[in-house]
């Protein structure tokens, strides 16, 4: 057997059913290998980048690896924003490269790039393969370091020569990785101290982050909440964590969350972290963050434990025994009642501080797209949407209500624009069952449009809803707040290029609305079409996304919407 | 505060770049590394010296514990552990001054690892601090260069030492 076969059956082994990619000519081997047979859907991209979303799009709704293949060269450097992209979100990725022959490496061959070496800060772990007996373990290694421990991206190239070498394969059995121990439980006495921490709160809150998720500890998120009637708020990363029509969630903290949910994190005595870094977004002012607060720490990565903020009790373990353990020692340390006032104060603050925008008969408002689609899809339960990074992203944030985990799919911390529209592909690979509607804005749109071709041709269809304000929106947003109204390079105009039409020129259906009632229309006939759509709803370009605590501010001091914000802005 | 860590890693092309490149990302300065075989044919021993905080010390050794290639990672804390460095230093060495020169090595150890007619290569092993004090001894006699191997360091033979099997992981 071939190298490039014995990829193959490794693949189909490790349970991979797609995988998503574009070929060239240090990856031909794979390639001619996959016309030989496999049971491997591959979805071909327009861009290497586009594979690499795709791919974590597909992790991200399915909770198994994503798998991304390139060829050798610029085919493995685009693959770098995707890889980045994963290690900030723990999204778990297998980036499948080739690379140049063995014996032309360090020649500067055709093609020839380090990609081992560009992408070594932002993988797990990476492997050039230098021999084909070698293939099987490595493979199954990858798989094993990006979907164990804290997920994560890993890649692995693989010169053509190895890709071409007859060898006996036999799968790999056992892996040896006498480095890699992630932690199999928490401590006993540490979930010992953090139940007596919890029970003894007045005002505990659960903050939620993505690594709730990756865990698969949702179900015992819930069960612990409910048992000791814990606030929860979820992260941008860990939306969809917790049902958002649950009357413990409150909402998602941070610079663009709502008032009450950054004063319930900030105002909380106990905070308990579950799968959360602290990420400055969430902070805001460190010095100011929630200063009262005894902080429980559970995550599965001990480098998280203090690296931003003081863990008072930290737990190091895998989330789900983790929160098990803990609700059942909980149980028995619970005072009946405890939280309500606390409950109570939090559900007054959101009474107190709504979510507001200046609503006006004359123009389309940004936040109404969102609200549009919130009524049109809600009570559903096929649901899974995706975003690019801006304003509408965060519009989507606030507005969108996910009420089943891995259902709300975006780019958190390297804030990836152009991540929504491949995302959404790979969502919809993942669950074909699913509506797959990705939020975007016409400045992400433009980043990775060309997968609107893999959509329509692999017959993966989404509807990409386009909250087009023909300007860099979040950046024009910024000089407006903090730069004198300098707008500077953030104009791309409403109407260049024609994104309906666009659409069409791709196979999918395009609609352009410019009110709430062509809105409604289009919204209800693309999400029954089942076929690719784009929705181009040209919003008012002015409109500001609130509450924003502004960057290094305390994140309790919350800039909310004024109706004179709205008149100078 | 400065700190010895002791890192053993897989013998594995790569594991050297892969410590050293978490260390300039996260932000951390080293101010000598030595890398170098063990009594293991598949692991070898880096010895870093940092000049860091606690706090900062102890995210070091969880970012690199999270490296796949990394066995395990240890500092060196000064009473418990014994460290050496190595220094060549070439000196300027007239017939006049040698002498004197040679009754200075006398006094540390050092050997002349090399002698030539108007300079002498000066071998020493010792604590760093042992060659920090050679070193600006013989600067005044014309030190022309000089090349030190960074710190190498072991737990004290009092310790027991720890050594974990290779684990194999079944799945």
């Amino acid at each position: 057997m071939t190298g490039a076969d014995a990829v193959l059956r490794t693949l189909e082994a490790e349970g991979v059913e797609v995988m998503f990619g574009l070929p060239g000519g240090a990856i031909l081997p794979l390639y001619d290998a996959m016309a030989r047979g496999t049971t491997i859907r591959h979805v071909l991209a327009r861009h290497e980048q586009g594979a690499g979303h795709m791919a974590e799009g597909y992790a991200r709704a399915s909770g198994r690896a994503g798998v991304a293949v390139a060829t050798s060269g610029p085919g493995a450097t685009n693959l770098v924003t995707p890889i980045a992209d994963a290690w900030m979100d723990s999204t778990p990725l297998v980036c499948i490269t080739g690379q140049v022959r063995s014996h032309l490496i360090g020649t500067d061959a055709f093609q020839e790039c380090d990609i081992t070496g560009i992408t070594i800060p932002i993988v797990k772990h990476s492997w050039l393969v230098q021999d084909v007996e070698e293939l099987a373990h490595t493979l199954k290694a990858a798989f094993h370091v990006a979907q164990t421990g804290r997920c994560g991206p890993v890649l692995v190239d693989i010169p053509r020569d190895v890709q071409e070498a007859e060898f006996d394969f036999a799968l790999a059995e056992t892996i040896s990785l006498p480095g890699w121990k992630p932690p199999r439980r928490g401590h006993a006495r540490q979930i010992a101290a953090a139940a007596k921490a919890v029970a003894a709160a007045e005002r505990p809150i659960l903050y939620v982050g993505g690594g709730a998720l990756n865990a698969h500890a949702t179900d015992e998120l819930r069960a612990l909440a409910e048992a000791a009637r814990l606030p929860v708020v979820t992260t941008l990363m860990a939306k969809s964590a917790f049902p958002e029509s649950h009357e413990l969630h409150v909402g998602w903290p941070g610079m663009h969350g709502p008032k009450w949910s950054n004063w319930a994190l900030n105002k909380a005595d106990v905070i308990v972290a579950v799968g959360a870094r602290f990420d400055d977004r969430v902070t805001g002012k460190l010095s100011a963050f929630a200063p009262g607060a005894t902080v429980v720490h559970l995550d599965i990565d001990a480098a998280e434990i203090s690296k931003i903020r003081h863990a008072d009790i930290p737990v190091v373990g895998p989330l789900k025994p983790v929160l098990t353990e803990l609700g059942k020692v909980l149980a028995d340390e619970l005072t009946e009642g405890k939280t309500e006032p606390w409950l109570r104060q939090i559900a007054e603050w959101e009474e107190q501080f709504p979510l507001r925008y200046g609503e006006d008969n004359t123009i389309l408002k940004p936040q109404r797209v969102l609200e549009a689609l919130q009524e049109l899809t809600a009570g559903r339960d096929d649901m899974v949407w995706t975003t690019g990074v801006g304003q509408h992203q965060m519009w989507a944030m606030q507005y969108i209500r996910c009420e089943r985990p891995r259902t709300f799919i975006t780019s958190g911390g390297l804030g990836t624009m152009g991540y929504g529209i491949p995302a959404a592909v790979g969502a919809k690979a993942a669950r074909p069952d699913a509506t797959v509607v990705c939020v975007d804005g016409d400045g992400c749109f433009q980043m990775t449009a060309q997968e609107l071709a893999t959509s329509v041709l692999e017959d993966l269809p989404i509807v990409v809803v386009i909250v087009n304000n023909g300007y860099l929106g979040m950046v024009r947003q910024w000089q407006d707040m903090f730069f004198a109204e300098r707008f500077s390079q953030v104009n791309l105009t409403q109407t260049v290029p024609d994104y309906a039409a666009l659409a069409r020129a791709y196979g999918a259906l395009g609609f352009t609305v410019e009110n709430e009632e062509e809105l409604d229309v289009a919204l209800e006939a693309a999400l029954s079409s089942g076929r690719t759509c784009v929705v181009d709803a040209r919003v008012d370009p002015r409109e500001h996304c609130f509450p924003m605590i502004p960057a290094g501010a305390a994140a309790t001091d919350v800039l909310e919407y004024t109706a004179e914000e709205s008149v100078t802005a | 505060m400065k700190h010895t860590l002791s890192v053993l890693v897989e013998n594995k092309p790569g594991a050297l770049t892969r410590v050293t490149s978490m260390f300039a990302r996260r932000g951390y300065n080293i101010e000598s590394l030595a890398v170098g075989p063990t009594e293991r044919d598949d692991v070898s021993r880096i010895t870093l010296r940092v000049d860091c905080a606690q706090h900062s010390l102890e995210q070091i050794e969880k970012q690199m514990h999270k490296l796949v290639n990394v066995l395990r990672v240890q500092e060196l804390a000064p009473g418990e552990s014994v460290e050496r460095e190595l220094a060549l230093l070439k000196v300027a060495a007239p017939a006049s001054k040698r002498t004197e020169l040679m009754a200075l090595a006398d006094v540390f150890g050092a050997r002349v690892a090399d002698l030539g007619p108007d300079s002498i290569v000066f071998e020493l092993t010792g604590s760093p601090e042992e060659l920090d004090s050679f070193q600006e001894l013989v600067r005044p006699h014309g030190l022309q260069e000089l090349v030190r191997t960074g710190r190498i360091g072991l737990g004290r033979a009092a310790r027991p030492t720890r050594s974990r099997a290779q684990q194999q992981v079944m799945v």
